[in-house]
């Protein structure tokens, strides 16, 4: 007891230091023991009301995923807010409102900042309550809970749990925390899970109790005294290390024992277990960090412009503040006995107009001024982006030329801040498997025994066959099809039907299938009706090789823990009959093995292992005896490498008892160790019963392009789009897709950069590894520079003009890769691939995908998407600008961590050429308009002020002024900012050189956003000068009443409402009735501002009160002013455009004008005829625009 | 959060539940973005004929502008220098502000006739009846109603006397213009009629009946003009009217209208009081008598300025239409593309 205290106490210091200072050590710590620091977790099972157990303090299974609490709600997403810079420019404002310093009434500054503020943060509290109502409903589910003093199970909420319960969980509920599986309704005590909300894998996964814990009914007999130690709470889904200490006897723990949060019980009665972690020590919740937050290219480039905006702001307002000074000191001569402007009384005066301190005043001027122009920089932008960010996700969202029918599956824009940054894209960044293909496997061809059958033929095949213009005869293929398995596409007489019992080599064949149907992980599911078999397996290939050998005669129907039951035909007999195989060990496969085994006694008592894995780590182990059919084989493996398909070899061997037993020690003592670095020991002990291998042949397994994924891809890359394939593949596989989905064309020149060259092979084989490293280096560096030359010299000999571009694809294998990732190298490497048009990486890993991705997006600047579908992508999406989800079948994680997801991959071309070049397009115009109208408003008090010896009056009321930017000029931007398009979706994609306004970010460049500014500017004289002028000293009306400060202030306000508005309505591409409903209902709205505000009582409306109706209205000189002012206000606008499309006419502008110009037409010429014409010259263009872009590229 | 993944993943999982209720967004032409629009682009034909159609409407509205204008018959008298006696010259700012008579007298001639009714103004110049501490010193609600009257924060530094509130007080009334005219015609009295001159929504609803003037320019310094304190606000309109503050520093306020029609060679001889200091911040101070047309005063910017952007569409259209003749552009033609400009030639 004495030793377990001290234990305790040793614990409870290494937690700390776990937590605090020595976090980052205990990391590398792989050799540490339970018990010490992170592993420090111990679990009375069934006590937690055990002294010690309170001692240690768990925390409870109480989940809150709110970012806000009632209490702290209002401080913490303040705070948020006022992270933006003018934000805080505007809350100064506002604070600075209530001194005297202030131009204006501290409400009207205070209402639209509040608006504004307000608006924002009720949209943070509805999404936080609708996490918090999830939580709540999480927290208060019902679950059964042993308790000790009843000594039966009763219900109990979620939350309640504590750590060390005893609960039991029936069918289709939910595990309400990390449990220990201790028993099952099962004898053996195994279980069926879906993990679907862990990692999106529809498949069932198996989870097996420990034996001793298995076999009681803990209804009748209560579990006692058991104690868990085991690691700390961490992230990793996968692992888990600790002990089980119970009747005296230590027990080592796997994953297989441990039951996830949200993870839900299948095909099981009822289990048992202990509860492990709670709350938020559960792996799930663990998981739950926040994706990285990204931001787009163009949001970057706004914060730059209010900065230049914040300098235009403080250079007017120095400039007023110095004509202020100036003037307020001459305001008193003669030492003060002279009074200039008397009728102001410079003589007793605040500090703020004091001419003897003129330069003070000066001072205060210059902040008064600074909230004057605030005008300059526009408070609702920031929102008014996010609104319109979030309506066009719903767009997206909602697109039905992106939903896929088979799935159930609509696009999904998962964040909403990257959307225009899908009009920029430059370089695709492309997962193969599941990706481009389907990721559903299909049975398609296998040698045995040096015998290679199936007849079908595969899409690469088609195409390859396509192009070197042979003809694929149709009913080849057609007789392929004649019977549809999913998963199966497998043909060939001699073995379909039973037949293979015919065969020679009928034993080989009976061999191979028992290893296809023994090996693997895979759960048949029996439908209780029609005794159909289907199987829940945890990859596509798998299922596709269970399926093949049920097709073909060894039906696999059950499963136990010990045993797998088989439908087999004898191949003496020919009769069905039924086998058992008792399962002794799975050696699971893992990306570093390459393979999997499984060691089984067959019903004739003897021991097999059997095995299947990869080419490149089989045949290094196959035995001397076991290579009879080996280099046929090979033979094989290449060809259907080259047919794109994937490949694994087939073997088994016999064990004999005594090897098994001594080996099987080893392993059981490697498994029962609980040090983080088991699996490698585990590894090495698989390692050694794994060898002597017998060769049975091969598996050649399709993986099916998708649908329109070559199609999508040309679209692409004719809209001036690189597109990379980073690929685990083999080279070959690699390149055969590449052709299939036509990255790869005839005519293009490859180079491809590899380290299988013999001389490094032979360094390998000596095994000196900085040798090794050093010449592969040195060859890669060689043969990039080959590279170079190569493609420099096609660039000059190729002559501008000539159409004939020589076009180049780069392909590189993962172990080159390492090497042209080197620092060293990169920038050769990026070199090279900008002047490829397509760049195939084989044999990459997850890293290294990723590595790639932060290369191309930091050595180019531009910028990049990453698409995937499965967990080896996840580092690639979230490094990459924007990432894409393929939530296809492999699981969710990728659509967890992408940006945006979709279904197919050719919804890509759909997502960037048209939602992608819209909301580039929108956003642009949007943020240019933006600065434009606050730009020509704020000027114009600028230029007021001038008039009003720059002593800080606004030419228009306060409350005019505050609803400018929130009430009569933000709802047509949003509708821009949402609704615009320049040419409909249909042309987006039928021009796909459309797409690079975005990418050479043509619509928000600096020419065009200073050229925008200026237009604001050149507005608000227009607006200003004319104003005044006509506006003179004279009578504006009959009744010979002169124009004063509000009737000036009307006119003037409501040309610059006018003025914006209409700017709006020549700017605009696309006018529906909401635009004509936000522009007209704007300048209607502010009329009918003027009209209610302007009856107030004149306290409140002060300078408005009755302006427009007694004054303003019925004067005509008003409203002709307002015609000449807007009309000349719009005029260099208008007549930059009509030169422009002239001389300089953008891309979108001659796709709208062909369009005009053809549709008279269509009614008599065939459309044939007019479709046939126009894609001549969009080719001629294409190819004129390709050169240019690689001329560029190259010369950048 | 487990409840929600749990139910979305429920729906994709299930094929049979799938079908009854699909993900598939719905139809309609707003979430398709394909709603019917018109999509103006700038053709020659739209960009001329916008061009002509503006300075047709407008060439004509300039017209008849200019020609309201011209109606109008104004006579414009600067009298601040010449009511300064030639000695005193050489110190405005003594002589206004000294005792001696300020009366003088200004002779004008009507040089066309002159229908009734005629505006009399005066026109001060470099005076900043929008200075921000000038425009804010005054005290809206007291000068509505006596309740009020104490409420003279913002009217700093002409706020009370001895703890007596000024009504109304701030720097604004306190600066009231006090010069005087006396008209006469051919030596007899010109009637002006100082009634009417305010806003009607001033005079029922800003300035109250019931609020008489109350220690008004009884301050250590006399800025303008004095009140009646018999006399209600809702009453002074010379008050109402200066009140009611200029937007530039340039303005014309009403005096007064004179009723009855000017004939051609009338000489009018004017006798004023020249109390107002404007010699100070060197203002310049006018008399301006005017009849209005059904645009107003005379002022030949508008009619000019409609004529000038006119003209310039005008030529615009003119030179587009020569431009598209020499030098036409296909519709839609490719090779115009912007970054396909220069075949050849690199960058």
């Amino acid at each position: 007891m004495a030793g377990e205290r001290n234990r305790n106490k040793g614990m409870r210091l290494s937690k700390l230091y776990s937590f605090k200072c020595l976090k980052p050590f205990s990391k590398e710590d792989h050799h540490s023991q339970i018990g010490s620091r992170g592993y420090s977790r111990v679990v009375f099972c069934n006590d937690p009301d055990n002294p010690e157990a309170l001692n240690l303090n768990y925390r409870g299974n109480y989940v809150s995923t709110t970012k806000y609490t009632a209490a702290n709600f209002v401080p913490k997403s303040l705070f948020e807010q006022f992270r933006r810079v003018a934000n805080i420019y505007f809350l100064v404002v506002a604070f600075v409102s209530f001194s005297p310093l202030a131009p204006y009434t501290a409400p009207s500054v205070l209402a639209p900042l509040l608006f504004v503020i307000g608006a924002t943060m009720v949209k943070e509290g509805v999404e936080d309550l609708r996490r918090r109502r999830q939580d709540v409903e999480a927290n208060n589910r019902r679950v059964l809970v042993f308790g000790k003093n009843e000594g039966t199970f009763g219900e109990t909420k979620w939350k309640n749990l504590r750590v060390g319960d005893v609960v039991k969980v029936h069918k289709d509920e939910y595990f309400p925390a990390d449990l220990l599986l201790l028993s099952s309704s099962y004898e053996d005590g195994v279980c069926y899970v879906e993990t679907m909300n862990l990692d999106g894998e529809t498949n069932l996964k198996l989870k097996h109790a420990l034996e001793i814990t298995s076999e009681s009914d803990y209804d009748q007999e209560e579990f006692r005294g058991g104690v868990i130690k085991c690691e700390d709470p961490n992230e990793h889904l996968y692992s888990f290390v600790g002990t089980l200490h119970y009747k005296g006897q230590q027990y080592p723990l796997s994953p297989q024992q441990i039951l996830l949060r949200d993870s839900k019980l299948r095909n099981t009665d009822y289990i048992y277990g202990v509860v492990v972690f709670t709350g938020h020590d559960t792996k799930v919740m663990q998981n739950a960090t926040d994706p990285p937050s990204k931001r787009s290219k163009i949001e970057r480039k706004m914060d730059k412009i209010v900065y230049v905006l914040f300098s235009i702001l403080i250079v007017i307002a120095f400039t007023g503040s110095v004509f202020f000074g100036i003037i307020t000191r001459r305001d008193v001569t003669d030492d003060g006995k002279k009074l200039r402007r008397w009728y102001v009384r410079p003589d007793v005066t605040s500090v703020f107009y004091d001419p003897h301190r003129a330069v003070l005043a000066s001072f205060f001027h210059f902040l008064t001024a600074l909230m004057l122009y605030g005008y300059l920089i526009p408070i609702s932008l920031y929102v008014s982006i996010e609104v319109v960010k979030v309506l066009q996700s719903v767009f997206i969202n909602q697109d039905q030329e992106m939903y896929h029918e088979e799935t159930d599956r609509p696009a999904r824009a998962r964040t909403s801040n990257l959307n225009e940054e899908l009009g920029q894209v430059d370089t695709i960044l492309s997962d193969k498997t599941g990706t481009l293909t389907c990721n559903s496997m299909e049975f398609v061809k296998c040698s045995i025994g040096g015998t290679a059958y199936g007849r079908g033929m595969t899409e690469v095949e088609v195409a390859l066959r396509k192009q070197k213009g042979v003809m694929t005869p149709q009913e080849e293929i057609k007789e392929s099809s004649t019977k549809s398995v999913k998963g199966f596409n497998f043909w060939d007489e001699r073995i379909v039907n039973g037949r293979w019992i015919d065969q020679p080599n009928a034993e080989l064949i009976q061999k191979f299938f028992r290893v296809l149907a023994i090996c693997h992980t895979a759960i048949p599911d029996v439908d209780g009706e029609t005794g159909e078999i289907s199987y829940e397996a945890e990859s596509p290939d798998e299922a596709a090789f269970v399926i093949a050998s049920r097709e073909l005669g060894f039906e696999f129907f059950a499963r136990s823990q010990s045993n797998i039951s088989l439908h087999e035909i004898d191949h003496v007999t020919g009769e069905k009959v039924d086998r058992v195989y008792e399962l002794l060990h799975v050696l699971e496969f893992s990306s570093s093995r390459k393979r999997m085994s499984v060691i089984v006694r067959n019903p004739e008592n003897r021991l097999l292992l059997l095995s299947k894995g990869a080419d490149s780590v089989m045949f290094e182990r196959l035995a001397k005896h076991g290579r009879q059919f080996e280099r046929e084989t090979k033979e094989h493996i290449k060809r259907y490498a080259e047919a794109g398909l994937r490949t694994l070899v087939i073997t088994y061997r016999e064990v004999d008892e005594e090897e098994y037993r001594i080996w099987e020690e080893e392993f059981l003592n490697a498994k029962t160790l609980v040090t983080e670095d088991r699996d490698a020991l585990i590894d090495a002990a698989a390692d050694k019963i794994e060898k002597d291998l017998i060769l049975l042949g091969s598996t050649a397994v399709e993986d099916k392009l998708q649908k329109g994924v070559p199609d999508c891809i040309e679209k692409l890359s004719q809209a001036g789009v690189k597109i990379w394939v980073l690929t685990g593949d083999k080279t070959e596989t690699a390149i055969n897709i590449g052709y299939a989905c036509s990255l790869l064309r005839e005519g293009m020149k490859k180079i491809l950069i590899t380290l299988d060259s013999p001389d490094i092979e032979t360094l390998e084989k000596q095994g000196d590894k900085d040798a090794v490293a050093k010449a592969s280096f040195q060859s890669i560096k060689k043969q990039l520079r080959e590279g170079m030359s190569q493609t420099a010299a096609a660039a000059a000999t190729n002559d501008p003009a000539n159409e004939n571009v020589q076009m180049f694809g780069l392909v590189i294998d993962g172990k080159s890769l390492t090497f042209a990732l080197d620092k060293k190298l990169e920038k050769e490497f990026l070199e090279l691939t900008s002047r490829c048009s397509s760049v195939i990486c084989c044999r990459s890993s997850p890293k290294q995908k990723a590595l790639v991705t932060r290369l191309v997006k930091s050595g180019t600047g531009r910028t990049t998407l990453a698409i995937g579908d499965g967990a080896n992508d996840v580092g690639m999406l979230q490094e990459a600008d924007i990432g894409v989800g393929i939530s296809g079948a492999e699981g969710m994680q990728a659509v967890m961590a992408s940006d945006f997801a979709i279904a197919q991959f050719r919804f890509l071309e759909r997502l960037l050429l048209v939602h992608g070049h819209w909301c580039y397009r929108r956003i642009a115009m949007m943020i240019c308009y933006f600065f434009y109208k606050n730009l020509a408003f704020g000027f114009t008090l600028f230029w007021y002020e001038a008039y009003a010896s720059f002593s800080g009056k606004p030419a228009y009321n306060d409350w005019y002024m505050s609803c400018y930017n929130v009430f009569f000029t933000s709802l047509p931007v949003i509708a821009l900012g949402v609704f615009d398009q320049d040419v409909s979706a249909r042309l987006c994609l039928k021009y796909p050189l459309l797409y690079q306004e975005g990418v050479q970010n043509i619509l928000f460049s600096w020419e065009r956003i200073l050229g925008w500014m200026s237009n604001g500017i050149i507005s608000s004289m227009i607006v200003f000068f004319l104003t005044i002028h006509t506006l003179d000293s004279q009578a504006f009306r009959k009744d010979g009443q002169v124009a004063d400060y509000s009737v000036l202030g009307v006119t003037m306000y409501s040309s610059v409402v006018w003025t914006v508005n209409c700017q709006m309505a020549i700017s605009i591409n696309y006018f529906t009735w909401i635009q004509h409903c936000f522009i007209w209902g704007s300048i209607g709205f502010w009329y009918l501002f003027l009209v209610v505000y302007g009856s107030l009582p004149p306290t409140f409306s002060t300078t408005a009160f009755q302006v427009f109706v007694e004054t303003s209205a019925p004067s005509p000189i008003c409203w002709l002013t307002l015609v000449l002012v807007t009309f000349s206000a719009l005029l260099p606008y208008f007549t930059y455009r009509a030169f422009q499309i002239k001389f300089r006419p953008m891309y979108h502008d001659i796709i709208v004008e062909q369009r005009r110009t053809e549709r008279p037409e269509s009614g008599t010429r065939t459309t044939s005829i007019v479709s046939g014409e126009l894609p001549v010259q969009v080719e001629f263009t294409l190819h004129h625009l390709k050169a240019n872009l690689s001329r560029r590229d190259s010369w950048n | 959060m487990s409840s929600n993944t749990a139910s979305s993943s429920a729906g994709s999982g299930d094929s049979s539940a799938a079908r009854k209720n699909s993900k598939r967004p719905k139809y309609s032409k707003f979430t398709q973005q394909e709603l019917p629009a018109c999509k103006p682009i700038l053709t020659p034909g739209w960009v001329i004929s916008t061009f002509l159609i503006v300075s047709v409407i407008f060439i004509p509205l300039g017209v008849i502008s200019l020609f309201a204008s011209q109606d109008v018959v104004e006579i414009v008298d600067r009298y601040d220098n010449d009511c300064i006696p030639a000695p005193a010259r050489t110190n405005k700012v003594a002589f206004i502000q000294g005792d001696s008579p300020k009366a003088c007298n200004r002779t004008l001639t009507v040089t066309k006739r002159m229908k009734q009714p005629i505006y009399v103004y005066y026109q001060l110049d470099n005076f900043y009846q929008n200075h921000r501490r000038y425009v804010k010193s005054r005290s809206d609600s007291q000068l509505r109603s006596p309740k009020f009257e104490n409420q003279i924060s913002a009217c700093k530094p002409e706020d009370d006397v001895g703890g007596q509130p000024i009504v109304p007080c701030g720097l604004i009334a306190w600066s009231l213009f006090n010069d005087t005219y006396t008209l006469s015609r051919n030596n007899t009295p010109l009637a002006v009629n100082k009634k009417g001159i305010a806003w009607k929504s001033d005079k029922e609803h800003k300035f109250g009946n019931k609020v008489f003037p109350k220690n008004f320019q009884k301050g250590n310094l006399t800025g303008g003009a004095t009140l009646n304190p018999d006399i209600p606000l809702s009453e002074q309109e010379d008050l109402i009217v200066w009140m009611r503050t200029a937007a530039l520093p340039t303005f014309r306020k009403l005096y007064g209208k004179i009723e009855t029609d000017l004939e051609n060679g009338d000489t009018i001889q004017v006798t004023l009081q020249n109390n107002y200091n404007t010699y100070s911040f060197s203002g310049k101070k006018k008399l301006v008598l005017s009849t209005t047309s059904w645009l107003g005063g005379k002022n030949d910017f508008l009619g000019i300025a409609y004529l000038t952007v006119g003209g310039i569409c005008f030529f615009l259209a003119l030179a587009f239409t020569i431009m598209y003749l020499v030098k036409p552009r296909r519709l839609g033609d490719p090779s115009y593309l912007s970054w396909n400009r220069n075949p050849g030639g690199g960058r």
